[in-house]
């Protein structure tokens, strides 16, 4: 629509005026800064104004003044909104809000189930114990008077069944909290403890010494070639571009399949008999063989690793938004992933080379765990670390009886209670992670 | 907080993409950082929070202990963490945070090593601070794009930082969580940097404004004296009328359309009454900026405006002819594109 002449002519002048006007306003705005606005941002600034006192107020409080600190350019009195004390006011519950019990109750169950469990798996078996009987047995090798066990049923306790429920329990624990880690530093909720080509390497090394007749002990070989196939892997990351978190997995899965086809390669052509089953239950994962020194070296490698991982919670948190985010709340990225990932590799490492490469425990138990304790890391690595010790002393417990005297490996196990929660979890469909 | 830019540069993949930048924006002022896209807006973000070293020159700020300058990169991340906070433009989490976890993310630089926060009060008081204290327990992934700024700012705001960074902080958002947001900003007095799209809301919001062209600096001063048609035309290749609010008095950006002939057509008919141009209009387009005493330091940019504008190959023959002002360029330049396409 057309304006006439002399309207239009007004309207400018206007326009000049008020630019003319504002323009001192402004002079003086950023000399003295940017509490006072336009006349049109007067009344949203009204509502801000309240708004910055109540911020004042709050950080008045909270006692807690920085030192020097935020200058206070906006002196004008507050006015009082209706609104104030509402939103100030504890608000309800939301109900879509998850249930997230304290740090301290899931640790104490964690831990109480933990240990019912292995005492309980320690009765379970051809031969059949009481409670009594284990509790007598342990409380008699730990140097307390009790009375005597039947030297029998003291050998079942001390040299068969406790080092291989304690091996579950700190491997399941293990796996968990590796899985746990390796999903927050590659921000991939599919990522596993065996991601950098571990358990493939682990694998081979199993293989050279059961098919190959490399005179050295079982794990001594799994261990070093799960390092081998992770520096392999790293390398190959390194080879042509920066370390990043996409090309290390990606590297680690190529070192994966080298190591399968190598191990396969290996079994088709020398396995028979015997040394077949052998190697086919070691790389399912089995905890038939393990002694007092797998128990040390499991939880060994357990307790070291934890302690580190713990102690990083805040920083894998910081991970949640991504690197640049994790690099803006004063966390350095790169450092921190590296090595945090030599940390989990070395107790993969550790884990493996007493029991095989156990499917689903690392990847499950942090998402199953994670709708109680939520995302952060102080409280998920914890209870994900005592549910997976619980998970995989029972995976192992009905892996030795179900079809006793026959064993399954345990990986079966965990694969066949693994999967079908793995679909329940989805179904129930968890936000981002699952989109 | 002071920040000094100081020639500051760095280098992606052998190109400056960021490339000498001197510029001091005002403390306690909301300064936004113009640029289109790949000009190097986000990375001269990055480099003012510390994330990258410059390639050349240094950001330098107020150490908080003695006051003496400082250049950024050098300050132990932690303790950078507690005065600086960036709120980048894409984040999305990967795990299902509830809005307080979020929030408390903030706290991260001040936790000790087993965790604890020592100052149990800040996340309450952040969401409070930033009008969100209703959605603390509400899941991350639930919330509306304007719901989830306000939490990242809060977050910032737990941070408890001396300077905020934002890119690009009303992308993605409607018209209202737009103005809403940026009118928050305002209130908050700490030394913002904000990278933004839209020119209108950078004239309406910002105290200060630094236009970045390629990883230079193409101007910088208050949005009434930086938004011209004429920089309009050279950074973004648009051509664009500067009118004044009726209301605010503060620049408003017309857009015509892209250089040449017809794509402008319609949005220009909408702008400006149809038929022969009023004088007093044009009067009033001829002088974007009345001239007045700077309250910056920097009329050294307008020097190079206006060097630039003269010094630009004419975009059609008809203005070529006219020794004028940038605002008559852009008059005539309407004029022949108007004629072209009828």
């Amino acid at each position: 629509m057309a304006r006439t002449e002399p309207e239009q002519r007004v309207r400018d002048d206007q326009v000049r005026d008020d630019q003319v006007r504002d323009e001192q306003v402004r002079d003086e705005q950023v000399r003295d800064q940017p509490a006072r606005d336009d006349r049109a941002q007067d009344e949203q600034g009204r509502d801000e104004q309240a708004r910055r006192g109540r911020l004042r107020d709050e950080l008045a409080r909270g006692g807690r003044a920085r030192a020097g600190g935020r200058p206070t350019r906006d002196e004008a009195p507050r006015t009082a909104r209706p609104g104030d004390e509402k939103s100030r006011a504890d608000h309800p519950r939301d109900p879509r809000a998850p249930l997230r019990p304290p740090l301290g109750l899931l640790v104490a169950t964690g831990a109480v189930l933990l240990v019912a469990s292995v005492a309980l798996a320690v009765t379970i078996g051809p031969a059949h114990l009481a409670l009594g009987e284990v509790a007598r047995s342990v409380a008699s090798h730990l140097g307390l008077r009790v009375a005597p066990v039947p030297t029998l049923h003291d050998a079942i306790v001390w040299d068969l069944r406790l080092p291989r429920v304690l091996t579950a329990a700190a491997v399941g624990a293990g796996l968990a909290l590796a899985g746990a880690v390796m999903q927050s530093l590659t921000r991939n909720p599919l990522a596993d403890p065996y991601l950098l080509g571990l358990s493939s390497g682990a694998s081979l090394g199993a293989a050279a010494v059961l098919l190959l007749g490399v005179a050295v002990l079982l794990p001594v070989a799994a261990f070093v070639g799960a390092m081998l196939a992770l520096l392999a892997a790293l390398s190959l990351a390194r080879v042509g571009g920066t370390l990043t978190p996409t090309r290390a997995v990606l590297a680690g899965l190529a070192i994966s399949q080298l190591a399968a086809a190598a191990t396969s390669f290996v079994i088709f052509w020398t396995a028979r008999g015997d040394s077949y089953q052998e190697i086919v239950a070691w790389l399912l994962g089995s905890l038939a063989a393990t002694t007092w020194s797998s128990v040390a070296i499991a939880a060994g490698a357990l307790v070291v690793a934890s302690l580190v991982v713990v102690a990083a919670a805040g920083r894998l948190d910081a991970f949640a938004f991504g690197d640049t985010a994790a690099a803006s709340l004063g966390v350095d990225p790169n450092r921190t992933r590296w090595f945090l990932m030599g940390v989990v590799a070395l107790l993969t490492g550790a884990l493996v080379s007493v029991s095989g490469s156990i499917a689903f425990v690392g990847l499950l138990v942090p998402h199953a765990v994670s709708p109680l304790t939520g995302p952060s890391h102080r409280r998920l690595l914890p209870v994900a670390a005592l549910a997976g010790g619980v998970l995989l002393v029972w995976a192992d417990t009905l892996a030795r009886t179900v079809f006793a005297p026959r064993e399954l490996p345990v990986g079966i196990v965990t694969a066949l209670l693994g999967a079908p929660v793995f679909a329940w979890l989805l179904r129930r469909g968890r936000g981002a992670a699952w989109s | 907080m002071e920040l000094t830019l100081d020639g500051v540069g760095t280098r992606l993949g052998g190109r400056w993409v960021v490339d000498g930048i001197d510029a001091t924006p005002p403390a306690g002022a909301v300064t936004g950082l113009l640029g289109p896209n790949g000009a190097g807006k986000t990375t001269l973000l990055r480099l003012i929070a510390g994330l990258l070293a410059p390639g050349a020159g240094a950001v330098l700020v107020d150490d908080d202990a003695t006051g003496a300058p400082v250049a950024v990169d050098t300050i132990p991340r932690r303790r950078r963490a507690r005065r600086i906070a960036l709120l980048e433009q894409e984040s999305s989490a990967t795990v299902p945070l509830l809005v307080r976890e979020v929030v408390a993310l903030g706290r991260v630089p001040y936790r000790s090593w087993w965790g604890a926060d020592p100052d149990d009060g800040a996340v309450g008081r952040a969401l409070a601070a930033a009008d969100a204290s209703h959605l603390a327990q509400r899941p991350w992934d639930s919330l509306s794009g304007g719901e989830r700024q306000r939490v990242h700012i809060a977050r910032a705001l737990a941070q408890e930082p001396d300077l905020l960074l934002l890119d690009e902080p009303t992308n993605h958002l409607d018209v209202s969580a737009q103005l809403s947001l940026l009118t928050f900003v305002r209130t908050l007095g700490t030394t913002t940097v904000a990278a933004l799209h839209d020119l209108n809301l950078a004239a309406q919001y910002c105290d200060h404004v630094l236009v970045l062209s390629s990883g230079r600096l193409a101007a910088a001063g208050a949005p009434g004296d930086v938004l011209t048609p004429a920089l309009v035309r050279d950074v973004y290749h648009v051509e664009a009328d500067v009118l004044a609010h009726p209301r605010t008095g503060r620049p408003v950006i017309a857009f015509t359309g892209p250089a040449p002939a017809g794509v402008g057509e319609r949005a220009g008919s909408g702008a400006r009454p149809s038929g022969a141009e009023s004088s007093a209009e044009r009067q009033v387009r001829d002088e974007p900026s009345p001239a007045r005493p700077s309250h910056d330091t920097e009329s050294a940019t307008r020097e190079v405006r206006d060097e630039r504008s003269s010094a630009r190959p004419a975009h059609d023959g008809s203005s070529a002819a006219r020794p004028s002002s940038a605002g008559a360029d852009d008059t005539a330049l309407a004029d022949a594109s108007r004629k072209g396409a009828s």
